[in-house]
Parts: structure tokens; sequence; C-alpha cells
């Protein structure tokens, strides 16, 4: 007889439809990492002396700190020295001007991407900027938005014409000294965006961001810095992908996020790094930290994410909740297949009165993947009837993978509310066989499953995202049953 | 006019492992007929259902299964649901997240797409819901919630019948409807399940119960023993097992 839901377990292949390489010629730095990799890179994008001092600084202190091994993700040591730290785009002759200038073949492939740079391709309502390995190749809507006031360029043309601005953020709510990968990105960063909302200006159209690692054994450090002034707002979105390479790559960003008095950030992050293969071979390392800075009154800072490419991931979007009445909020969907692991989740410090915080963390498991939630609630003395919701939910399919769950709570004043829910369902075969008895495939029917189980995050990303996230999601399981 | 018959069992072996529970089974439905399969606990009644179903894990050894004249066994149970197989579970699960009409709409949908018909767009499908719901009196906020999920026993049961009425199935298996359900609601599902009889579709009424055999009249009554029928019969043989019980059947 046929057997159509076989074995939960057995899976086949999944296609990462990103996996091509864009043949441009590249200019990189041969690998290694030295005082003189950095000097030569500060050199390169022709920065001031305090950011280079800046840059020498972390990364003598990164040379004292040991490589953290608290969390739960298993991978080979990694070799800081085999990692090329710059890597751009040979340019044609000096930098692109403009848009016409950049190689057609980086424009192509971000087309291939779905993100259309040139002129007449643009996504309506979404300005982008295109970071291609270390630097970026172009900003869209630069100029609509500069007339608000609005500054959304990439961070190396930040350092150059709003130093004061970068000076003062840059290390604000994540300074060098704050975990390994941090101080080796204030080390190393090459690139990243640069987006300052002034006072009471709401920005009109989503701000986007575009990674995307072509180079082989490249290491992609990015740097985001998003302010918002005095009750300003903004929403911002992030994706990523790279091509399918055997080895692994490092990616360690740092995105750091300040809101001012009644002012709102929305980060969202749509990230699908390629994952490695079935076997594990492959795949990004994501090791980013990312935190924002709810600095004035009722302010708030929204991330979203949903994570489903990387070999590992490792990352904990948090608020650091100081103004009175400021919020926080994270909402995550977590994907692991074949053999990716992820370690996710956030850190809330209350220390302002009548702070909030809300998470939502959905993981979902497949093949022989292992996902996380590490999250901390922290209340602080100051913090006056704080409260806080957690809700962390697992999915598993199949026998083979694991989800763990590690909250911790800290509570230092009893006028506090703090809630904690969880729970772990599986996606079971006589789910499956009944979905099919009405007419649905399989995969189909685990789409739906593990759609409704998402719903309550796909609805805090932006309309057309999404839409982009479920048709991943869809992706990132396929073949996860049989 | 010759009769068509839609389904054709015919000296079916199965099981599971080293069990076999299926011992040649035999049976004809032709269209437009209701059939009742009553029969002891443990007798196969679920087994059937299932394997008419596809469900993956029953191992068949002998015997044939036509349905409208292709082989059944050969499809996969999605394959089998898009050509008109329905099966109404005797524990239908819970599928939380997944909002219930969301659900009914895309196996609806699927099987259009599969007969070559438009796919209806939301609109549609909820004036169609309109029209079917009428039929069972089913509680319009259950199909808000996700599929079973905290639905009564009952309700449960219900769900199913009006599943199958939204699907309009050719071949609807239908196993202990009747049971966890009380007397009006029996009533209210038997009048629904009968109101879907067709002359180009039929039934397969599984249950324990003369009492269901009141209100969905069956054209013929099967009682099955170790994996096999052992009498058929009209609607009188479902009275005369309630009577005698099933050992002074099984002794003749
Ligand atoms: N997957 C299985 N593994 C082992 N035994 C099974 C399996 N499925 C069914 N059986 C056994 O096969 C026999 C027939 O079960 P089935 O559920 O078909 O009976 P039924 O006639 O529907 O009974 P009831 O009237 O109680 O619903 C039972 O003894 C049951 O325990
Ligand atoms: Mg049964």
């Amino acid at each position: 007889m046929s057997t159509a839901t076989e074995t939960i377990e057995d899976l086949v292949k999944t296609e990462y439809k990103y996996g091509f390489v864009t043949d441009v010629e590249t200019e990189s730095t041969p690998p290694g990492l030295s005082e003189e990799t950095i000097r030569h890179i500060s050199a390169k994008k022709n920065e001031p002396a305090w950011l280079t001092d800046w840059r020498i600084k972390a990364y003598q202190y990164w040379l004292k700190m040991p490589e953290p091994t608290w969390q739960f993700v298993k991978y080979p040591k990694i070799n800081f020295q085999d990692i090329s730290y710059f890597s751009q785009p040979k340019p044609k002759a000096n930098a692109p001007k403009s848009l016409d200038e950049v190689d057609p073949k980086l424009l192509e492939m971000y087309e291939k991407l779905g993100i259309p740079l040139r002129e007449r391709g643009r996504l309506a309502g979404v300005a982008v900027d295109a970071i291609f390995d270390s630097v970026s190749v172009g900003t869209t809507y630069r100029e609509d938005l500069a007339k608000k006031g609005i500054i959304f360029c990439s961070f190396s043309e930040a350092v150059h014409e709003h130093p004061d601005l970068v000076k003062k953020y840059l290390g604000s709510v994540v300074p060098y000294t704050d975990n390994y990968y941090a101080a080796l990105n204030s080390a190393v960063f090459t690139d990243g965006s640069f987006c300052y909302i002034p006072k009471g200006v709401r920005c009109p159209m989503e701000l986007s961001t575009y990674f995307r690692i072509n180079a082989a054994k490249s290491g992609q450090f990015e740097r985001t810095l998003i302010i918002a002034d005095e009750g300003a707002h903004v929403s911002y979105l992030e994706g990523c992908t790279a091509p399918m390479r055997d080895e692994n790559q490092l990616h360690a960003a740092v995105v750091e996020l300040v809101t001012h008095d009644d002012a709102s950030i929305k980060y969202s992050t749509v990230q699908n790094w390629y994952p490695g293969d079935e076997n594990g071979v492959g795949g990004i390392y994501n090791f980013v930290t990312k935190r924002g800075l709810c600095k004035g009154k009722n302010s708030r800072i929204t991330w979203t994410q949903v994570e489903t490419g990387s070999a590992i991931t490792w990352k904990y979007p948090s608020c650091i909740l100081l103004g009175d009445g400021s919020k926080g909020e994270f909402y995550s969907v977590a994907v692991v297949n074949n053999m990716q692991q992820a370690d996710t989740g956030t850190k809330m410090i209350h220390i302002g009165k009548n702070t909030k915080s809300t998470i939502i963390s959905k993981g979902i498991s497949a093949g022989r993947g292992q996902n996380s939630y590490r999250g901390l609630v922290e209340i602080r003395k100051s913090a006056e009837n704080a409260r806080n919701f957690s809700q962390c939910d697992s999915m598993l399919i199949g026998a083979k993978c694991g989800a763990h769950t590690f909250p911790y709570i800290e509570v230092k004043n009893t006028t506090a509310s703090v809630e904690h829910e969880a729970s772990t369902s599986k996606i079971g075969e006589d789910q499956i066989f009944y979905c099919n008895s009405r007419g649905l495939a399989t995969q189909d029917a685990v789409n739906m499953i593990v759609n409704g189980f998402c719903k309550e995050v796909f609805k805090e990303l932006p309309m057309e995202f999404a839409v982009e996230a479920q048709k991943l999601l869809g992706v990132s399981l396929e073949g996860s049953v049989g | 006019m010759s009769k068509q018959p839609i389904l054709e069992i015919k000296n079916l072996h199965a099981g599971v492992e080293n069990k076999k529970i299926l011992k040649g089974f035999s049976l004809t439905i032709n269209a437009g007929e209701v059939h009742a399969l009553m029969g002891l606990n443990g007798s196969g009644k679920s087994t059937l259902a299932a394997i008419l179903a596809g469900r993956d894990g029953y191992e068949v050894t002998e015997g044939t299964v036509t349905y409208l004249g292709k082989d059944l066994l050969e499809l996969d149970p999605e394959e089998r649901a898009r050509e008109g197989v329905f099966l109404a579970f005797q524990y239908p699960v819970e599928i939380p997240g997944v909002n219930s009409t969301y659900f009914l709409k895309a196996a609806l949908n699927e099987i259009r797409k599969h007969h070559g018909l438009q796919e209806l767009d939301a609109i549609e499908f909820l004036a169609l819901v309109k029209d079917k719901i009428k039929l069972l009196d089913l509680n319009e906020d259950l199909l808000k919630r996700s599929v079973n999920e905290g639905f009564s026993g009952g309700e449960k049961k219900r769900a199913e019948i009006f599943q199958m009425a939204v699907l309009e199935p050719k071949l609807a298996i239908l196993d202990e409807t009747d049971s966890g359900l009380d007397i009006d609601a029996l009533k209210i599902v038997s009048s629904g399940v009968n109101k879907l009889r067709r002359p180009d579709s039929c039934q397969l009424v599984i249950t324990h119960y003369q009492r269901l055999l009141n209100h969905i009249i069956p054209d013929f009554v099967h009682v099955m023993a170790d994996g096999r029928i052992v009498k058929s019969g009209g609607k009188e043989l479902a009275l005369e097992l309630e009577a005698n019980g099933y050992e002074a059947i099984l002794k003749q």
C-alpha cells in the first residue's frame, strides 16, 4: 500500500535558492588578523584617528578575552587567522558615486535576490542599503529621505559626513567590552548602515538593509546604528543571504539602537544565511550582538526576527529599558532543520519605572536541528511597577531534533509582575494523516501547522515581509517530513 | 439501469507488523447506497477505515480494493481524498494554531484543483459555509477556532460531518460518528448525513448501535467478526442484533 506519510524522520535535501556566487572581481585582504590588518582596514576607509584608535583598543581588549562556551551550540574552534577581514568589489576607478557606476553584475545579483536597486525597479516604499561582502554598494531613496532630515546611508559615509553623531553613539549601547564577538566586530567592522531620524519625524517608508556575503573565506562584520530622536518613529528591515560554500563563514555583526523620549524603532530581521547542507557541511556562523537602548521616557523598541538560515545562530536582541514608561518587545521565530543549531532569545533589562516588556518566542526544530531559547528578564531595584510577559513555545518535527529553554528571571523590586508561559508540541503523524485525508499534501500540512504556530510573530512583521517570511519558512522546512 | 460500483473490496487481508487484523474482508458498495458495518470491539472496523483512507503502517498481504475502477491502494492518502474518499474519524485530532475555516478552504481547494475547477476565494467559500452550516446546526464560533482544538467530543463529531458536507465526497466512511453524541445531536447529525445522500455517492457507516440506524436508514447491514464479514442483510439485521446480541448471530 502507499506510504505517503512515510516516517517523519525521513529527511531529504533542502534546496537553498540563494546559493549562487556572483562573479565580480573582488579585492580582499589576505587572511589574518593583527593590528596591521586593522590599521589597513581603517586606512582603506580613510578613517579619522579617533576611530582607528577605538578599533585598536577593541582589538587589544579582544585579545585578552576568552572565547565564550556557555551557549548550547557545538562547532569546531574558529581560526581567526584564516579569515579575510576585508573584501570589496573592485572599484572601477574610484568608489561609485551613484548606482549608475555600480558594477552591473552586482545590480543583477540584487535583482535576482528580489532587491532591485536600479531606479526604475526600486521596491516601492522601501529604501534599501545593500551591503556586499564588506561594503555598501548603494542606498536608494536617499534624497527623498534627506528632505525630511532623515539620514540613511552606509556606516562609512556616516563616519565622514556625520562624525559627531557617530562618535556620540558608536559603542554607547554595545561597548566593545561587551562580549567576545562584539569586541571582534568593533576591531574589524567594515561597513553597515547608519540611520538617524530627527525630532518628531515619522519615517515615511520602510528602511531596509540587505546583507550579502559573496567572497570565499571572508568574514562579514557589519555595524548598524539607528537613532530615533525625540518623538521619531522608524521601521527597519534587515535581510541576509550567502552563496553555498562548503566551509563555514563567520558573520559577527553588531546592531545598536537608541530611542529618545516618545520615539520608537521597530527592527525586523529575516535571516536566511546559507544553513549548510543536510550533513552539516558549510553554512554561516551567525554570532550577532543586537541591543536597543530605550533611553527616553515612553520610548519603545520592537525586535522581530525570523531566523531560518545559518549553520549556527547565536543572538539575543535585547532592550535596556532605561526611560520611565518605556517598552521593549521581542517576537521571534527560529527554525532549525538538518544539522542547524540556534541559541537565541532576548534580554529585557528593566531600569525605569513602569517599564514593560513582551517576549514571544517560537522555536521550530526539524531534522537533527537543535533549538534553544535563552532569555533574561531582569527587574532592577529602581524599576517600580515593571511588567513582563514571556511566552516560549517549541515545536518538534520528527524525533531526532531538540528544543531547549533557558529562561532566567532576576527580580529586585517587589512591585514587579513577571509572567512566563512555555509549551512544547510535536507535529504528530496523526495530524499529518488527518490533513492528508482531507486532500492536503504532507508538506503543505506541515507548513500550515507551522505557520499557525508562528502566527503571533508574523503579525508583527511589516505586511509584505510577513508574506515573504511565510514562504521562507516553507522553504526551510522542505523535506522535513517524508 | 445497472448498478455502478463505487467501492469493491475483495478478499482483503491486512494487518500490522505481525498481527493479522483483516482476514478475507469483501464488500461492494454501489452508487446511491448506504451500508452499515457493525461488529464487536476489536473486530477490525477502524482498521478497515484507516486502510481505505490510506493511513501508513498497515500491510496488505492479499486482496484488492477498487475505487471507481482504480486501484485505491496505489494512491497516496491526499490523492484518495481528492478523488472523493472521506473518513469521518472515530477520534478526530486537534491541530492547534490552524484555523478551522482556513483549513477547510485549503482542503476544498485542493479537491477543486484536482478536478480542474477554479479555487474558491474567501468570499465564495464563506458563502458556501453559511449554506452548509444550516444543514448541521453547527455553532459558527467553532469555525473561528483552531481545527478541533478544545472541541467537546460531540462538537468534534459534528465538525467532521460538517467537513463532509463541504467536501462532498463520493465515498464517505463514518467511523462511530454517533458515539459521544447526545440524542438531539444524533438526530441533527443523522439528518445532515441523510441530506448528503446523493445518487452518485455512497456511505459506509460504522456503528455499534441500532439507534443510529433509526435515523440513517441503511440499505445493507453487515456484521463483522475477526476481520471479515460474517453476516449481511437488510436493515432488519441491525434490529435482530440489538435484540439477540452478537453471539446468537455468530453461532448461526
Ligand atoms: N497499529 C496497531 N498496532 C497493533 N494492533 C492494532 C493496531 N491497529 C489495530 N490493532 C488491533 O487490531 C484490532 C482491530 O482494531 P480496530 O480498531 O480496527 O477495531 P474496531 O473494530 O474498530 O473496534 P472498536 O469497535 O472498539 O472501535 C484490535 O485488536 C486492535 O488492538
Ligand atoms: Mg473502531
